[in-house]
């Protein structure tokens, strides 16, 4: 970890050798710097702690009870769990929060990268558009996906209106198809999200040594092969943090799914977040949300801490 | 385990990117095989520019149509009276004033709340040293990886057993403690330079007037940072409200849009793209106010949403 660590806070003593009373001074600063420390974290450890490790805790707990809306709850080991594994709307849930993975990450990715690496260019106007690319992402889910709705209905709407003007007799059914409904989404996030990934890697390119770019062109390398070669080694960091995050966040995808679709038509884009908050706060079945919550945990957990291994040795 | 920050090059980059001014040389077109890479450049800039806003251009023209307007064949780009009424009618058909008010109150408290209690503890993490810090930070930074959805049953019942759901705090408390203004301040502390509280420790100053006189003002562009991310976070926050705020005197301009659409048989959908537009302005004002520190502060710590 690369702090800069305060020396010493009192800053008087940068002493040699360690007599007895400077050991006990020492201590009695060593004391002093954990309570003033834990002062300075402790207002925002409490809500922290109340609001976020406590609720992790005892959610390991609720999963295996069968805690109901009348906050009775009796142990029932790993009961929800096997219910789990048994239905079907649980699997539907889990494969669909994957499908929409698969689409979501590798398009976002390089869509994402291509636009940094147009804006990286020296064309007129890409100060403008670096910084409007974002704006989607930080305006509302819920204006997001009521424009969005719209601009996908079948008959009336403008995107299926282009189509037809371009000779498609057929335009896909988009949210009201139960084959469109989930690509539909995945474009709107893809559109939302790009421009937060963008500007991530523009960070990471601006860092890219521009020495190495112009020894591999007096080598007679391409483009191409100065983009494989020079550019995506160098950055590394970058494209390891943007998979990280892209991929938590495809997995907890709900809010705008909850808005465009509600987990239809039928279940066709039922998610394990919707999942959770139905069973959660639509049927209070608390104790098998919470064990449907242990799976989102762990698929998290265990892809992330993988992603971290996988890293670390390439870096090796 | 800083792996998951972002590098602290990339921060650098980041400065680089925020200051606008244009390249010095503007490379004259050359060969013919680099103009036309430049004009295929520009293509894709336009097209994708187009693509990026005509959602929200037809959020504006749709909320000017009248209602039958909006879904006319073929699209009517450019209705031919502006409906001006729209704007009216929204205020005195739906519950505007409340949501507006309930929403800017939770903002205003969660970002004053966040930007405090994030910038004192950040200072604990990244210049106090005492056992047990590593730890804990590593235990803030681990809870990136844990989604709020997968805990969000268990802080529900916590919230109810102190009956705080359905109120307002409710919602202040789920937002103001994230480990989000932590990170980020972290961040930013840790480029200011040890010397300056180095000098104002021999000057006698506690470690608190260090915070309060020296980080403090050395650290507004993160503190801005911090404040419209957290700020737009609560403006736009909707599954948080939805869970708790059941009460319609409590709900907040997301949940009422949201309501607009599904309670009305007849949407009017001209009024309720004017209420978008309405629910959009303010975080479009404050985008266009500091559109460099949302580059600066989303890159730097990643963890919005």
């Amino acid at each position: 970890m690369a702090t800069t660590t305060a020396t010493d806070v009192a800053g008087t003593d940068v002493a040699a050798g360690p007599s007895p009373s400077l050991r006990r001074r020492r201590s009695r600063l060593a004391r002093r710097n954990a309570l003033v420390g834990w002062s300075f974290i402790l207002p925002n450890f409490v809500g922290f702690a109340a609001l976020t490790l406590v609720p992790i805790v005892v959610l390991f707990y609720m999963s295996m009870t069968n805690w109901n809306v009348f906050g009775t709850a009796n142990w029932v080991g790993l009961d929800n769990f096997q219910r789990l594994v048994g239905d079907g709307s649980f699997r539907i849930a889990l494969f669909n929060t994957l499908y929409y993975s698969v689409l979501h990450i590798p398009l976002t990715f390089a869509v994402a990268l291509g636009l940094a690496l147009l804006l990286n260019s020296k064309l007129r106007g890409v100060a403008f558009f670096r910084t409007a690319a974002f704006f989607p992402y930080i305006t509302s889910i819920v204006a997001i996906a009521i424009v969005w709705n719209l601009l996908f209905s079948p008959d009336y709407g403008p995107i299926n209106e282009v189509l037809r003007a371009f000779g498609l007799e057929n335009p896909p059914g988009w949210l009201t198809s139960s084959d469109w409904a989930m690509p539909a989404v995945v474009i709107v996030s893809t559109w939302r999200d790009m421009g937060y990934y963008m500007i991530l890697f523009l960070a990471g390119l601006q860092t890219v040594p521009r020495e190495l770019h112009e020894a591999a062109r007096m080598d007679g390398a391409n483009a191409l092969q100065r983009f494989f070669n020079v550019t995506m080694p160098s950055l590394r960091p970058t494209t390891f943090f943007v998979t990280v995050m892209l991929t938590i966040n495809s997995f907890k995808i709900f809010d705008l799914i909850l808005v465009m679709t509600e987990g239809g038509p039928g279940q066709s884009t039922l998610v394990l977040s919707q999942f959770i908050y139905t069973k959660g706060f639509e049927e209070s079945q608390f104790g098998y949300a919470s064990a449907a919550s242990v799976a989102l945990f762990f698929l998290c957990i265990t892809v992330t801490v993988a992603q971290f291994l996988a890293n670390k040795r390439r870096s090796a | 385990m800083t792996g998951l920050m972002v590098p602290v090059e990339d921060v650098r980059g980041l400065r680089k990117l925020a200051d606008s001014t244009p390249p010095k040389h503007r490379p004259r077109a050359g060969t013919p095989l680099r103009r036309a890479g430049r004009v295929a450049g520009y293509a894709v800039l336009i097209i994708a520019a187009l693509g990026l806003f005509t959602p929200f251009i037809w959020m504006v023209i749709s909320s000017l149509k009248t209602s039958n307007e909006v879904f006319s064949v073929p699209v009517t780009w450019f209705p031919e009276i502006f409906v001006w009424n729209n704007y009216v009618e929204i205020w005195t058909k739906s519950d505007m004033l409340t949501w507006i008010r309930n929403t800017m109150f939770l903002s205003v408290v969660v970002t004053f709340l966040q930007v405090l209690t994030g910038s004192f503890a950040a200072y604990g993490f990244a210049r106090i040293r005492f056992p047990g810090r590593d730890a804990l930070f590593l235990v803030y930074i681990g809870t990136i990886a844990v989604p709020w959805q997968s805990y969000m049953i268990p802080q529900f019942i916590l919230m109810s057993e102190l009956k705080v759901s359905n109120t307002l705090w409710s919602i202040v408390l789920l937002q103001a403690f994230g480990a989000f203004g932590v990170f980020l301040m972290k961040q930013y502390y840790e480029t200011i330079p040890e010397e300056l509280s180095e000098a104002a420790r021999l000057d006698g100053l506690s470690e608190y007037g260090i915070w309060r006189r020296i980080m403090l003002p050395l650290s507004v562009p993160a503190l801005a940072s911090l404040a419209l991310l957290t700020f737009v976070n609560t403006w736009n926050d909707y599954l948080g409200p939805l869970i708790y705020l059941r009460d319609p005197n409590l709900w907040t301009v997301q949940l009422g849009l949201k309501s607009f659409v599904s309670n009305l048989f007849d949407t009017n959908y001209a009024l309720l793209f004017a209420g978008l537009t309405i629910s959009v302005i303010p975080i479009a004002i404050i985008f266009l106010v500091g559109q460099k520190y949302f580059v600066e502060g989303l890159a730097t710590s990643g963890m919005k949403g």
